[in-house]
């Protein structure tokens, strides 16, 4: 295993439960070191189900899963031992201390007791001064930081944040973006399960998305917007006009039911608007205002889950 | 074999326990009083001896057997259930660790706490009667074997039991019963013949006979079987925990 190998490897992994509901459909992934994953998907669609069966709590129907280059049955506690898990609930002893908590972590993961990295880690995730505390006197920020230090309590390379910011507020969950950059630029890899985009949009390197149990897609997040991702010109008109004058018809220009703009769609890295601007000048089409909207991630997600085959329009 | 992950589970375990010390330790000690004061007083005033032992010595063995089953079931069971019941489970799911380490890290911690419990009860017996153990050692480590064989027994409890009523139904229903009807506050050579022969399939007795033997050399049940019984109870505790962690039986899904 050298140091350009995936770091996380999924092949053709299937799951299904006693109940005849299948959670996972032939799931293959490769995960790069250092990057950052986003698993977008909605509620059901298998993401918990997929980080739960590479971490050990689900057992897969079928397919193969390595980390690091070991293979999490055969080889489970070399590859457990390059994990680290923070779980979508808060699921923390409420009489134990912070300090003990993540102490125990460590420990659990067959590491000897470091005081200096747990110290360290506390003081990153800002809960040093709440050490001495019993965790039911935490906010629910804290809490999840306190997850997100007992996950890293061992030095894990791989960190799977479970819906890290589920139904936490605004403020805290560009705090938790803030903790993941870090988390990155010291080298860990991030696999994330979201189902908000903007979180997706924010932080990820690459955008994973699954749905019924199947990854639908997983590219790179620029050349993904790249290639999906449209922008959308709505050209506010002086004078409404009857019809798209011919001269502009090689721009696909539509007219707007009242007649008072034209919408003009590309993709994103399309030509320049200056040739559009020239020829609406030269029909003589005075231009009153311009306003742009760009797809989002988001619409993009929306259009994948519900054709369910990975293609967009 | 990862001692770290089984010294942090026992550790986390002795830490949980000592939260509760005074609720842990007080509370056996007033009970133990109370059952002197009933049985060994009340009730033994009016019986004479039993085997050739006073009826309030009699009784210590059987004393420190109840509460110490009793609370090496409860301890085991919640030191495994609790986890399963508030998710941190996960963890111990997701670590690099075997089932035989877990087991050996929540059945030690739960056999200590049990152990030390039964110490004490020791201890406050000697405030209300004179005891002498015939055979020390063995009075120590059959303490020892049947704390861990019980807290073996819990631990099986915790894994199935998938709420905090079926988590007391063992302790109430099974183990109570058991080890009031296994010879703790009487010899079997007292019940009539057939009730002598229904109590042998009482694994119960066979702890109660062991350890009452290594205090006063007298034993209800020949001593070979008894100890035989007791490497059964424990084959079958540990082959029914490496089913549970084989099949991921309410562990995994």
């Amino acid at each position: 295993m050298n140091e350009h190998d995936p770091i996380l490897t999924v092949d053709r992994l299937n799951k299904t439960y006693d109940s005849g509901h299948t959670a996972l459909s032939d799931v293959s992934l490769t995960i790069e070191r250092g990057e950052i994953l986003a698993l977008l998907g909605p509620n059901g669609a298998g993401k918990t189900t997929l980080i739960s069966t590479i971490c050990g709590l689900v057992r897969p129907t079928s397919g193969r899963v390595s980390v690091g280059g070991y293979d999490i049955v055969d080889d489970y506690r070399k590859a457990r031992s390059l994990i680290g898990l923070v779980p979508q609930e808060i699921t923390l002893e409420p009489f134990e201390k912070v300090w003990d908590t993540v102490r125990f972590s460590r420990g659990l993961f067959g590491k000897r007791a470091n005081d200096a990295h747990i110290e360290r880690l506390l003081k990153a995730l800002t809960l040093w001064d709440k050490r001495d505390a019993a965790v039911m006197e935490l906010s629910g920020g804290m809490k999840r930081r306190v997850l997100i230090a007992k996950a890293l309590a061992h030095e894990p390379r791989v960190l799977f944040l479970d819906e890290p910011t589920a139904g936490v507020d605004v403020e805290l969950r560009k705090e938790m973006w803030a903790v993941v950059a870090q988390l990155r630029a010291d080298g860990v890899t991030i696999i994330l399960t979201t189902h908000y985009i903007e979180e997706a949009e924010a932080i990820a390197d690459r955008v994973g998305i699954i749905s019924g149990g199947k990854i639908l897609l997983v590219e790179e997040k620029g050349a993904l917007m790249k290639r999906l991702g449209q922008r959308q010109v709505r050209i506010h008109l002086a004078e409404p006009v009857e019809r798209v004058p011919d001269v502009l018809s090689n721009h696909g220009l539509e007219r707007a039911e009242d007649g008072r703009s034209l919408i003009y769609t590309t993709l994103e890295g399309g030509p320049p608007l200056a040739g559009l601007f020239a020829d609406l000048a030269g029909a003589g089409i005075v231009v009153a205002d311009v306003d742009t909207r760009r797809r989002s991630l988001e619409d993009i997600f929306v259009e994948l889950v519900h054709n369910g085959n990975g293609d967009a329009a | 074999m990862n001692w770290l992950a089984i010294w942090a589970i026992y550790r986390h375990e002795m830490v949980r326990a000592f939260r509760t010390v005074l609720q842990s330790l007080v509370s056996p000690v007033i009970t133990t009083s109370l059952y002197f004061v009933v049985f060994g007083g009340a009730i033994g005033s009016r019986i004479e001896q039993v085997e050739g032992v006073s009826y309030a010595s009699f009784i210590v063995p059987g004393l420190i057997m109840l509460t110490v089953l009793t609370q090496s079931v409860t301890n085991a069971a919640f030191g495994i259930f609790f986890p399963k019941f508030i998710g941190s489970i996960y963890e111990l799911l997701s670590a690099p660790v075997s089932f035989l380490e877990i087991v050996i890290g929540f059945v030690s911690a739960a056999a200590t706490k049990s152990f030390l419990i039964g110490i004490v009860i020791f201890i406050t017996a000697h405030a209300f009667v004179d005891i002498e153990v015939a055979h020390p050692i063995l009075m120590v480590v059959i303490l020892i074997v049947t704390c861990l064989v019980f807290s073996l027994f819990g631990f099986i409890v915790g894994i199935w039991a998938r709420n905090f009523e079926q988590l007391q139904l063992v302790p109430l229903l099974i183990i109570t019963p058991l080890v009031f009807l296994g010879g703790s506050f009487y010899s079997i050579s007292m019940l009539p013949p057939v009730w002598q022969t229904v109590t042998l399939f009482n694994p119960v007795v066979y702890l109660v006979s062991t350890y009452r033997w290594t205090f006063f050399g007298y034993a209800d049940v020949n001593l070979a079987l008894s100890a035989s019984m007791i490497v059964l109870f424990v084959a079958l505790c540990l082959g029914v925990i490496w089913w549970m962690f084989r099949t991921g039986y309410r562990l995994r899904t």
